[in-house]
């Protein structure tokens, strides 16, 4: 199965991935990538911006944009009464706050568990996702931070 | 002084001090070549300097110490002390040019013979004799060989003494008086300390006094003569000496901008943080904290001023290039140009200088190639031949403003509009209806130049896009003000910093924002009941500021924010669902509705209304608690000015002002054209800072502009205009009845018991009169419970109620009345809201009320009109194609004492024209089918008929800035909108007055 793999080259480095859950699904965020992860945050709404804009707040004196995911993924909106939590990213100098339902362990991989994306999976996840890490019991979406953000804003 | 020579002297200044340094140590080591290669090319480039600059007497000093030096360099010369003597001599001669330079801007008189003797002749390797020197140049006396230690060591002293000053720049001469009493004080007290002998002590306290006082150049000397009395008395009074202060090394330092961008952050951070730990203290209340943070607040306040300073720059720096441009250009052009600029020394902030210096220099450029037209071009237009480009600077309210004015030939209108056209940026149908002012803002439009030829100043078409683009960029605005033949007038408004604003925070639907309060003028609060209150013309929220009627815009609203706020105009409800669901438990909402169906209604209807709903909530007494306590709510407005334009936001609650920095939002949140930035408050939240030009655009305003708004002094929404707001009530038959809403004064609730009866006359107590009342019809029977809806209709201090079954709704519809006056009282029916319904003729009723109210006027004979102007009436002619309007302002015209005569059309006027029929004032329709008003006007005034100088009152429903235009220039007095009763009433007066 390995040997089909075409983009990634065939080595045995191991990546990082913080784990986290978002409507059910595990979803993996390079580890390097994330800067800090937040409970429930208080965010400033900000009126007009798109949907995915869940708002702002201040961490630390920095202003951090809070992206609600679960709209970025084209999910249904939170109803099981828990706090949701956020892991805050850099991308291109600002920092963003991703809403995501929890947080799991930081797992590691090795390349050769790595999927790229089955044609068959929705264009909108397909977009944000570099492949999936076939875990022992489950599947760890890759979620791409620069696409997952990028696309927001450019329409409204 | 010379731009340049402020430069050069800068620069000399700091080069003349490495020499000083370099010449010490070469006395040390004679055989370094790299120093003395080093010396050689500062003298050098001084000489070089000197020589562009027309500076002889500096360039042969230096020419000739140069000489020397290149023998050094070559090995010709053996460096001994003497010659490096000559040398600081030499350099000390060049410091005292350079300073008399500096002082008086022009080379001091005086003879340097004798020291170029002295260093030609060292030039030719002879050892001068120190008596001989003394001899030939007792100025120099100070500069004797054996004194060379005590140079030394005042160099060494020297930088100690240095006045900490920064200057980024060159700096213009400065006006007396900028540095502050204290400073000058503190100066002076520390120089009669200073008397004798400089001691460690006073050089500190020197340093010090020099630390605090901010230089300014010509306040600066005074002070240095006293230091420089004072501390060069031990190595005698020699004016030459290098002990002197020089006013501009030692008391400017370059810094590099980024320091002080960077300190300038840092600032920013620690006031913020400031910020942060006051509100924390005030929550607090008296805490240890509370003394030593007042400090710190206070240190924090003055650093941020210090190095606010440290960035200001006059703004003369940005024009400093302007007199060349507009020179080159008038002689490339052919034109004559006078460049006059006023208050240069204004200072603003580097980087907002360095953000509108193009723009500046883009727009003068603008200015004399377009704006001023060539000599014969001006005598021909009976101007002088020479054309001025005025440029003034000055501080108003925390703003800079830089007013750019020519005499030129202004905007040509005619070509900018067909360039709107060519470019596709507005409709034919839209440009018609825009006035000069929103054509001429088309300049700032990308890709727009009117100039018929590229030349190589302007009319590349990048420019005023560019320009404005720059000017928003830092929180400022442009306006234009142009009059075709007299010229143009470019007013920028500029903010004098950009790092720290003040910012008022307010809420809106629960958020809060913050709006910069550079562009707050003032604050007003506003409730449903005092005399502030918000009024409305179809649905849009005014308010009348100081007999001006200020635009509104509801800051919910702008935002889209879920509104908690009562101002938001959905008229899809009817109100009988209103009063309805009022009545249902869903109170919160019902509240919200009546609030919404409010905006539609004038101010008096609404208060009524108001009312009128109240009782018909008042089933639950918990339910009108409610109410009261929502309407009774305050709110406010925060009047905001953009360029010129000065509309109001409607805010639920405004908090304090507080200082924040502005820090620009995330890249995804750019095309936010409603926020300049966020910021993080001292609470720790984050906040949203409002950009008021962004909401201006938003709202539509600021395209809508007046020229002048003493015009109406009403600003138009051309697009509501067309439409009329209807009260649609019952009156228990099966046909909805309208009636403009305009003409209903209030809404109130009758009860049987309040009804009385005077000769037979239904009335009813109203505001201390009595009010006569009339059903509708029949059919309309009052309610023992409930009682009835009560139209009121008023004028000046008599009313009359009209009573009907109950009020459907309020729209805003295009009506299109088809005339059926089969029944009396009726005007006809239209089609609204899907259904047929009929349009009340209240002329009708109002005559049927009291024959005395109005007189009889519909159909008046030609012939009364003479009998009434004998007791003073003014014959009004009142033409308009259509019966309903005919009938509905008749009444109104009567009432005011006026005899009307009313036509359906221009052809009929102008049937009665010849049969010799005159009249004091014409008020005609300008939609009109055959002839329209436009023509109708035309025709009467070219065709020099009995009317030729009859005044007219045009009468439109599309009374936008360009109808208006178009009107006056066809030949109306005045031009008013529909249904404007006053308007109308006081333009017909203020017309008759004029004549």
């Amino acid at each position: 199965m390995s040997e089909e793999r075409s983009s990634k080259e065939m080595n045995n480095e191991s990546r990082d991935y913080l784990t986290v859950m978002i409507a059910g699904q595990r979803f993996g965020i390079p580890v390097l990538q994330v800067q800090d992860v937040l409970r429930e945050q208080r965010v400033t709404r900000i009126p007009l911006a798109s949907k995915e804009v869940a708002g702002s707040l201040n961490l630390r004196g920095r202003i951090v944009t809070a992206i609600d995911v679960r709209k970025r993924l084209g999910l249904p909106e939170k109803d099981d009464g828990l706090p949701s939590m956020s892991v805050v990213v850099e991308h291109k100098n600002e920092l963003f706050s991703l809403i995501i339902d929890s947080v799991g362990d930081v797992v590691s991989f090795k390349d050769k568990y790595y999927e790229s994306n089955p044609g068959t999976l929705d264009p909108l996840w397909r977009n944000i996702s570099t492949g999936i890490y076939q875990m022992e019991n489950e599947l760890l979406v890759i979620m791409d931070v620069s696409r997952l953000l990028e696309d927001i804003g450019s329409y409204t | 002084m010379d731009d340049l020579v402020v430069e050069f002297l800068t620069e000399t200044n700091e080069s003349i001090d490495e020499i000083d340094v370099d010449l010490v140590n070469l006395e040390q080591n004679p055989n370094d070549t790299e120093l003395l290669g080093k010396i050689f090319r500062l003298v050098h480039t001084i000489k070089g300097t000197c020589g562009f600059l027309d500076l002889p007497r500096l360039e042969k000093v230096a020419h000739h110490a140069e000489n020397v030096l290149g023998r050094f360099r070559d090995g010709d010369l053996e460096v001994i002390p003497e010659y490096v003597t000559l040398i600081f001599e030499s350099i000390d001669r060049i410091k005292f040019i350079l300073k008399e330079l500096e002082k008086t801007g022009k080379e001091p008189e005086g003879d340097d013979s004798a020291i170029i003797a002295k260093l030609d002749a060292a030039y030719e390797g002879k050892v001068i004799s120190d008596d001989e020197a003394a001899e030939e140049e007792p100025l120099a006396a100070a500069e004797k060989i054996e004194e060379v230690e005590a140079e030394e060591a005042v160099e060494e002293a020297q930088p100690e003494e240095e006045i900490i000053e920064l200057i980024i720049k060159e700096r213009t001469d400065l006006a007396p008086g900028d540095a502050s009493m204290e400073e000058l004080e503190a100066a002076f007290a520390a120089a009669p300390g200073m008397e004798g002998i400089v001691n460690p002590a006073d050089l500190e306290k020197q340093k010090q006094a020099k630390q605090t006082t901010e230089a300014k150049v010509s306040e600066e000397p005074k002070i240095d003569e006293v230091l420089v009395n004072e501390t060069g008395s031990d190595s005698g009074d020699d004016e030459y000496t290098k002990t002197e202060t020089r006013a501009t090394a030692n008391q400017t330092l370059r810094v590099n901008v980024d320091v002080l961008e960077d300190l300038m952050t840092m600032v920013s951070e620690l006031v913020l943080t400031r910020n942060q730990l006051l509100q924390i203290v005030r929550a607090e209340g008296e805490t240890a904290f509370t003394t030593p943070l007042q400090r710190l607040n206070h240190v924090v306040s003055e650093l941020q001023e210090g190095v606010m300073k440290t960035r200001m720059q006059p703004i003369g720096n940005a024009w400093s290039k302007l007199p060349r441009i507009i020179r080159d250009l008038s002689i490339e052009l052919g034109k004559k140009v006078n460049l006059d600029m006023h208050g240069q020394d204004t200072e603003l902030d580097r980087q907002v200088l360095e953000m509108i210096k193009d723009p500046l220099t883009h727009m003068v450029r603008n200015s004399g190639d377009h704006g001023i037209e060539l000599p014969a071009e001006r005598i021909a237009a009976g101007k002088s031949e020479t054309g001025t480009i005025k440029l003034n600077a000055y501080h108003e309210g925390g703003h800079i403003i830089i007013k750019i004015s020519d005499d030129g030939k202004g905007l040509n209108e005619e070509k900018i509009r067909e360039k709107i056209l060519n470019n596709g940026l507005a409709t034919a149908e839209e440009l018609k209806e825009m006035s000069s002012q929103q054509v001429q803002q088309f300049i700032f439009k990308p890709g727009f130049s009117t100039a018929e030829k590229v030349t190589s100043v302007s009319g590349r078409g990048v420019g005023m896009d560019v320009v404005r683009t720059n000017i928003e960029r830092i929180g400022g605005s442009v306006e234009l003000k142009s009059t075709e033949g007299k010229g143009s007038i470019f007013t920028i408004k500029i903010p004098l910093t950009l790092a720290i604003v003040h910012a008022l925070i307010v809420e809106a639907a629960g958020e809060r924002f913050a709006i910069p309060q550079l562009s707050v003028s003032e604050l007003v609060m506003v409730s449903d009941h005092g005399d502030n209150r918000i009024e409305y013309i179809k649905g849009a929220p005014v308010f009348r500021l100081r007999d001006r009627l200020l635009p509104l815009v509801s800051l919910s609203e702008v935002l889209c924010l879920a509104s908690e706020s009562i101002l938001k105009p959905e008229k899809e409800e009817p109100k009988e669902e209103v009063i309805e669901s009022a009545a249902e438990e869903e109170q919160e909402e019902a509240v919200e509705e009546t609030g919404e169906a409010l905006d539609a209604i004038g101010p008096e209807q609404e208060k009524a209304l108001v009312k009128s709903l109240k009782r018909a909530a008042e089933k639950t007494k918990k339910e009108k608690k409610k109410e009261k306590k929502k309407l009774a709510r305050n709110l406010y407005i925060v009047i905001a000015e953009v360029g010129g334009y000065q509309f109001g936001i409607i805010v639920d609650r405004v908090f304090d002002t507080e200082e924040i920095v502005v820090k620009p939002v995330a890249q995804m949140l750019k095309g936010l054209k409603l926020f300049s930035g966020n910021t993080i408050l001292g609470d720790g939240s984050v906040i949203m800072i409002l950009d008021p030009n962004g909401i201006a655009n938003a709202s539509g305003g600021i395209d809508n502009i007046e020229e002048d708004a003493t015009m109406q002094g009403t600003k138009h929404r051309a697009d509501s205009e067309k439409k009329t707001s209807l009260l649609l009530f019952n009156v228990g038959d099966n046909t909805p009845k309208a009636v403009p809403l305009s003409l209903v004064a209030r809404l109130e609730n009758i009860r049987k018991e309040n009804i009385e009866y005077s000769s037979g006359q239904m009335m009813m107590q109203y505001r201390g009169t009595l009010m006569p009342l009339v059903p509708f019809s029949n059919s309309v029977k009052i309610d023992e419970e409930h009682g009835r809806p009560v139209l009121v209709f008023a004028d000046k201090d008599r009313s009359m109620g009209i009573i009907v079954n109950d009020i459907v709704d309020i729209i805003e519809e295009h009506i299109d009345v088809k005339l059926n006056s089969s029944q009396k009282g009726l005007l006809g029916s239209a089609i609204i809201n899907g259904a047929a319904t009929d349009v009340v003729d209240i002329a009708h009723f109002l005559n049927d009320v009291n024959k005395t109210w109005f007189r009889d006027h519909n159909n008046a004979p030609f012939g009364e009109g003479d009998e009434e102007e004998i007791r003073g009436k003014k014959r009004v002619l009142l033409i308009d194609d259509s019966p309903f309007f005919r009938n509905m302002l008749t009444p109104v015209l009567s009432v005011a004492g006026y005899e009307v005569t009313t036509l359906n059309g221009p052809t009929e006027a102008l049937k009665l024209q010849e049969e010799g029929v005159s009249f004091d004032i014409i008020v005609s329709d300008i939609e009109m089918p055959d002839i329209d008003g436009f023509e109708f006007a035309r025709m009467i005034r070219s065709e020099g008929g009995l009317w030729a100088d009859t005044p007219m009152v045009a009468l439109s429903s599309h009374a936008t800035p360009k109808d208006i235009e178009r009107g006056m220039s066809s030949g109306y007095r005045n031009y008013v909108a529909k249904f404007d009763k006053e308007t109308l009433l006081s333009a017909i007066a203020k017309t008759l007055d004029g004549r």
